[in-house]
């Protein structure tokens, strides 16, 4: 599960001192300080080191930042193994850190897929060797992400799968999909849908509307994903399963999610940087790195998702990053990839929530920590005594721009690209190991 | 000449109708004028293209799009090669910015591209340095087909100006359509759509045009009827159920006709399909038909279009 390294690597104790503390799961926001012993959070609190700080801890003097549980990110394509010269666990581990991003989860849109116990293993022995942030896989619904036959759901969850999902694809086979749901709950697994009706959706582009029918582009209907949601929640109710809805993009969805969270059951769901902070304007004029799976929507969709955030709908923010290489974008629209990469803008552009008054610090952490980890029933997320100690030190208020000349990741396609933003990580730390310092 | 040759056509290709100003229409149209008098005179060749090197590339079939380019290119005396994707490296797999990349090397002046992908043409043109002339991109635009439309009607008619144009048929799949909306509505003329449901894209009533879904409905009191062919090769699954079925509800006749203004004009952009989506005896009425005057006007359009970006070239190379 671990990036842990040999002992020597991490430093005995460690005082972080200074700090504003913020840890959304239990409300926290204050000044105080937080003290690493052998790589898990020994002691944290507002009071800590009021009386003096410890003499024999390293101090790391936090200046009055904000310090805070490193982010989940519950959906990252990692394209290794089978596309390393589009990322790879390394690049995307840096990108990561950077990120401020101690924790990811990644889809198992490999090559080859993950669908089997030895990828899941191979998976993790990769995350080991790298030993940067913790990485951990989705398996496979179904075997090849073919859509009709039932990966082994169980032994792959014992081999450490913390989840399972078709990727980019949707289960579309009711069926499929119901046996899964049904099946999965005996070893308490969620199964992550990408809402989308493959049917009503085909060829298209982006989506439909004004702008695809001015630029000649095939649109795909907003409500494919209203659609498959509402499908998905009939067969919920039927099996129990535990389910989860990624990305979500159109108002149309977010208001099934929410009128079945109002009826009790237990459903989450989240969406990505871009569908709160951009609309399909950003296609503009054919650009393919705002080609996205889900498309960007309309901006009566995109302010529904700020407003499914807002009201709790929306349970957590994730990258979707979805690293792609020239050769995958530099091409006429429809046949150009699908996805962005996301990792090191994930917290800046989030943070708009918060810059504009939609949600509270607080609010937009738990969405990027707590709560992506208590979805997937994942270690970290918490500011806690005992908890891996994975946090970092962040400025809210600082101004940079977005640069793709900057990203670390191997893919550089980001409709982000030039965008002005606040906030920034100043420092991450996973296992007690500072991997991220920002430069000045 | 009218006032507009005033105008500068502030554009180094021509990628599209959508962004160019009356004025700027205008000015092409006006220019065209005088090449339909070059093209009947006996000696139809000029100079004013003496050494520049103009390649067709054509990623789509294509015969008189692509005939009537390279005449217009030799009647103005330039250099004019034809060059199709199945004769090219496209085959091999280049990709399209490394062909565009390629041609540029060879110093063309004028690029001339029809591709079957929408934007695939602007894509391109970002990547070369010589001009470049939007012979159709997929179901984006045609923008020398809606000049050339635009200048039959304006010779017939006088002006665009207050005319009603109903445009008929695969509106979905139709490049000329939007282009012809474009410019029609930027020249002042009140556009109508009639198509079945199925072939009409999302919120098109938001391009400035009035849709109708019942053909007779469409056509009452209108000036021109512009049909469009039935564009199968680019529909995935079925649209409308049958050809028959069709042209019952969709094709042009006599019968719907009747309700058009008693002089309403007939155009279409070509290839027909006799029987789909226009009947024949209407397709060869000398009196209404505007077909094959379209094709001649064809020819002019495209030697103003190459002259006005030549002389952008120009006064580029000049500045260097």
């Amino acid at each position: 599960m671990g990036a842990e390294r040999t002992s020597t690597a991490t430093p005995g104790r460690v005082a972080y001192v200074n700090a504003r503390l913020l840890d959304p799961g239990s409300g926290l926001d204050a000044p105080g300080g937080l003290l690493v012993e052998n790589g898990a959070i020994a002691d944290v609190g507002p009071g800590l080191f009021r009386d003096g700080r410890p003499g024999d801890a390293e101090i790391v003097d936090c200046g009055g930042m904000c310090l805070a549980p490193g982010l989940v990110d519950m959906r990252v394509q990692l394209r290794d193994p089978g596309e390393e010269h589009k990322e790879t666990m390394e690049s995307a581990s840096l990108a990561a850190a950077a990120g401020g991003i101690t924790r990811m989860v990644c889809l198992p849109n490999t090559k080859p897929v993950i669908d089997d116990v030895a990828l899941v293993e191979f998976i993790a022995r990769r995350a080991r060797e790298t030993g940067l942030v913790h990485i951990h896989p989705y398996a496979a619904v179904t075997k090849g992400l073919g859509g009709k036959e039932m990966t082994e759901i169980g032994l792959l969850a014992a081999a450490g799968a913390v989840g399972f999902t078709d990727g980019t694809q949707a289960v579309a086979d009711s069926r499929v999909m119901r046996r899964a749901l049904s099946y999965a709950r005996a070893f308490h697994r969620v199964i992550v849908q990408h809402p989308e009706e493959p049917g009503l959706a085909a060829g298209g582009a982006m989506n439909e509307g004004e702008i695809a029918t001015r630029l000649g582009l095939q649109g795909i209907a907003p409500a494919a994903e209203a659609m498959m949601v509402e499908r998905d929640l009939r067969l919920v109710e039927i099996t129990g399963g535990h389910y989860h809805v990624a990305h979500l993009s159109t108002a149309a969805a977010i208001d099934v999610v929410r009128g079945a969270k109002a009826r009790g059951m237990t459903v989450s769901c989240d969406t990505a940087p871009p569908y709160f902070a951009l609309n399909e304007l950003a296609v503009g004029d054919y650009r393919t790195f705002a080609k996205l799976s889900p498309p960007l929507r309309s901006e009566t969709d995109r302010r529904a998702v700020v407003a499914g955030l807002k009201d709790g709908t929306i349970d957590a923010i994730a990258s979707d990053h979805s690293p792609h290489d020239q050769d995958s974008k530099r091409l006429p629209f429809a046949q150009a990839a699908f996805g962005m990469i996301g990792l090191e803008t994930l917290l800046c552009v989030s943070l708009e929530l918060f810059h504009n008054g939609h949600l509270s610090l607080l609010e937009v952490l738990r969405k990027l920590t707590c709560r992506p980890a208590e979805i997937l029933s994942l270690p970290g997320g918490r500011l806690k005594r005992g908890e891996p100690a994975d946090f970092i030190v962040f400025d809210p208020g600082r101004a940079w721009r977005i640069k793709e000349a900057r990203f670390l990741s191997k893919s550089k396609n980001s409709p982000f690209d030039g965008r002005p933003a606040q906030g920034r990580v100043l420092r991450t730390v996973v296992g007690g190991r500072t991997i991220f310092t920002l430069g000045a | 000449m009218t006032a507009a040759t005033s105008v500068r056509f502030a554009h180094r290709h021509l990628l599209g109708v959508e962004g160019l100003s009356p004025d700027e229409i205008t000015l092409l149209l006006d220019l065209s004028e005088s090449y339909i008098k070059q093209s009947r005179a006996a000696d139809k060749k000029a100079t004013l293209l003496r050494g520049r090197t103009i390649i067709n590339l054509f990623f789509e079939s294509s015969t008189r799009t692509r005939t009537s380019f390279e005449l217009a290119g030799k009647r103005l005396g330039g250099d004019v090669i034809n060059m199709s994707a199945e004769a090219s490296s496209v085959k091999k797999g280049e990709t399209l910015i490394d062909t565009a990349m390629t041609l540029n090397a060879m110093h063309p002046d004028v690029l001339i591209v029809r591709h079957p992908e929408s934007g695939a043409v602007k894509l391109l043109s970002e990547k070369v340095n010589c001009a470049v002339i939007n012979a159709g991109d997929g179901t984006h635009e045609h923008p020398t087909q809606a000049l050339l439309d635009a200048l039959a009607i304006r010779r017939r008619r006088g002006s665009l100006q207050g005319l009603t144009v109903a445009i008929c048929g695969d509106i979905m799949h139709s490049r000329v359509a939007r282009s012809n909306i474009h410019l029609l509505t930027a020249m002042g003329a009140r556009v109508r759509v009639v198509a079945p449901p199925t072939l009409l894209p999302a919120c098109i009533d938001r391009m400035g045009v009035e849709v109708f879904t019942d053909m007779r409905a469409g056509l009452r009191d209108c000036d021109i009827v512009m049909m469009l062919r039935l564009q199968t090769e680019r529909m995935q699954g079925s649209f409308v159920p049958s050809i028959r079925e069709y042209f019952r509800f969709y094709g042009l006749d006599y019968a719907k006709l009747e309700v058009a203004k008693p002089d309403a004009l007939i155009m279409h952009p070509g290839p027909m399909n006799r029987g789909v989506e226009i009947d024949s005896e209407v397709a060869d009425d000398i009196d209404r038909s505007l077909i094959r005057e379209q094709v001649e006007m064809g020819v002019a359009v495209r030697m103003a279009c190459l002259d006005i970006l030549t002389r952008n070239l120009q006064s580029n190379e000049a500045a260097i």
